[in-house]
This record gives C-alpha cells, sequence and structure tokens, in this order.
C-alpha cells in the first residue's frame, strides 16, 4: 500500500542516516551533523551561560563528547536532543563552576515562587520591538533574560528561543511534563513582567 | 476558570492543544478578565520577540573556528 509506505517514510528523519553513517566512521556525516547544528548548541550555551567564551568552549565540548559517545545514542530521541542535552548539561556545569556561592541545578528556582504573579497589566504599544534600535532592543532582551534564574531561562531558551516541544524539552533537561509547564510559565511570565517596563504604553515614556 | 487555571492553561493554548470545550472556556475567560486578556496577548509578544530577534549573534568567522576547531578536536580523537 503506497500510502502507508510514505507516510512511514515522512517519519524518518533525515538526521539517522547520517548519524549511522557517522557511527560507522564517516566523518563527513558527522561534519554534517555539526553544520546543521553548530548555530544551535551555541546559542543554547549562550543563552544559559549568558558568556560568550563559555559558549564557545560548550560547543566544541558538547560536539567532541557526542561524537565520542555516538555508540551510545541508541535513537529512543532524536539526535538534535540528544546533543542538546550535552550542550545543557556541559553549560550548567560551567555556570556551576563560576558561581562557586550559588548552586545551579534544574531544581533550585522550583522555590523562586515570587516574580511569576502577573501585577503589570498595561498593554504594550503596538510594535514594540520598533521603539528601541536594533542594537539597543538586543541589549534589553539579553539584559532582560539574564535576570531570570538559570533553570527558568534554561527552558525558556529551549521552548521559545528553540522551538522543541515540551516533551523534548523534558527529555534534554531531564525533567517531567509538568516540571517543564511550570517552569516555561513562570519564565514567561517573569520575562514579560520585565519587558513591560520598556514596551509598556505610558505617558512617562518607554524607559522604566 | 479563575485566572490561575487561565493561566495554567495558556501554554496549550498558545500551541493549539486544547480540545473544543477547553477553548472555549478560555476564550470565555479572557472576554470577562481584561488583566488576562493583556497577560495573555503580552505574553505572545514576548515569545515572538525571543523568537524572532536574535539575541546573540554568531557571525560567520566565529562560526567558521568553532566548526574547525570541532573537526580537528575529532580527527586527533580518531588518530
Amino acid at each position: 500500500m503506497p500510502a502507508i509506505q510514505s507516510q512511514v517514510a515522512e517519519e524518518v528523519h533525515p538526521d539517522v542516516a547520517l548519524v549511522a553513517r557517522a557511527k560507522q566512521g564517516d566523518t563527513a556525516a558527522f561534519e554534517q551533523l555539526v553544520r546543521q547544528y553548530e548555530r544551535q548548541i551555541f546559542r543554547v550555551a549562550q543563552h544559559i551561560t549568558q558568556n560568550r567564551e563559555d559558549a564557545e568552549d560548550i560547543t566544541q565540548d558538547a560536539f567532541f563528547k557526542a561524537y565520542e559517545k555516538l555508540d551510545q545514542f541508541q535513537g529512543n530521541s532524536k539526535f538534535s536532543t540528544w546533543l542538546v542535552r550535552i550542550a545543557v548539561n556541559e553549560s550548567l556545569m560551567r555556570l556551576r563552576k563560576r558561581k562557586t556561592s550559588r548552586t545551579v541545578s534544574m531544581d533550585e528556582d522550583v522555590r523562586t515562587e515570587d516574580g511569576s504573579i502577573p501585577r503589570d497589566f498595561a498593554e504594550w504599544r503596538p510594535n514594540p520591538e520598533q521603539l528601541y534600535g536594533q542594537g539597543e532592543l538586543g541589549e534589553i532582551l539579553r539584559k532582560t533574560i539574564q535576570g531570570l534564574p538559570a533553570g527558568f531561562r534554561t527552558v525558556f531558551t529551549l521552548r521559545d528561543v528553540e522551538n522543541l516541544s515540551t516533551e523534548e524539552t523534558a527529555e534534554a533537561l531531564g525533567l517531567s511534563v509538568p516540571a517543564v509547564k511550570s517552569r516555561l510559565l513562570r519564565a514567561r511570565l517573569q520575562l514579560r513582567e520585565r519587558l513591560s517596563r520598556y514596551f509598556r504604553q505610558t505617558n512617562e515614556g518607554a524607559n522604566p | 476558570m479563575t485566572c490561575t487555571e487561565f493561566l495554567s492553561k495558556l501554554d496549550d493554548y498558545f500551541d493549539g492543544k486544547v480540545d473544543a470545550d477547553l477553548l472555549a472556556e478560555v476564550q470565555a475567560h479572557v472576554k470577562k478578565c481584561s488583566h488576562c486578556e493583556v497577560v495573555m496577548d503580552t505574553t505572545r509578544k514576548t515569545i515572538s520577540i525571543y523568537r524572532e530577534n536574535e539575541v546573540y549573534e554568531f557571525p560567520e568567522e566565529l562560526r567558521e573556528r568553532l566548526h574547525a576547531a570541532i573537526m580537528k578536536k575529532c580527527s586527533k580523537a580518531k588518530a
């Protein structure tokens, strides 16, 4: 039945063949995987660590680890999710090393209850991005996400910046689906609240 | 539906993962609660701003340098 066959064929992710070739020692296949995901891995690492040098190191380390452990990749998840998981672990480890006085883990922020309940109910001005120049907007977005606890920042990055599904995010972070959902809600609400300072409709100007 | 229940459904609502009954409840809540309407609208904008703007640059020069470093490391490990 051709219809069913084509349906099955569509479900096989193109990475599967590349990973199979890479496992057999095909460096060109692995290089293609690197090319496909280096931008994403760098972005994830930079979002979590907020540090470009760390993100560069993590990107290299994550791909190297993936290369070394390729045999252990069973294909139960997408290759990209597996790779993101390695990069997230490397990033959190890096944060722990850097912030010796503070523990950094995916569990730490569960206790941070405040700052999630909406307080600002002002509407935003239309096309808020156009209120600022590209450089200034980037600065606002970086400063705002930097203020989030690492665990929230990580969930938001995977779900909303990288567009992973809730299930993929849970898998990449070793969290349950409800835990991802609860962190994502808080992360989104905290970011929204902070961005409102810049984008809300006021008579006093846009700056907080 | 309370405001707290509404917020807990926001993710599924954005993803289009709510069934018809729940969708009707969500829409009815937004209609009568202007606070939640604003929160929903500005949360949606928050997501799209982060999704559509490259917060961190990844210039071609950096990509090439990283790419070369990764492949060098891997080929050394193989040798």
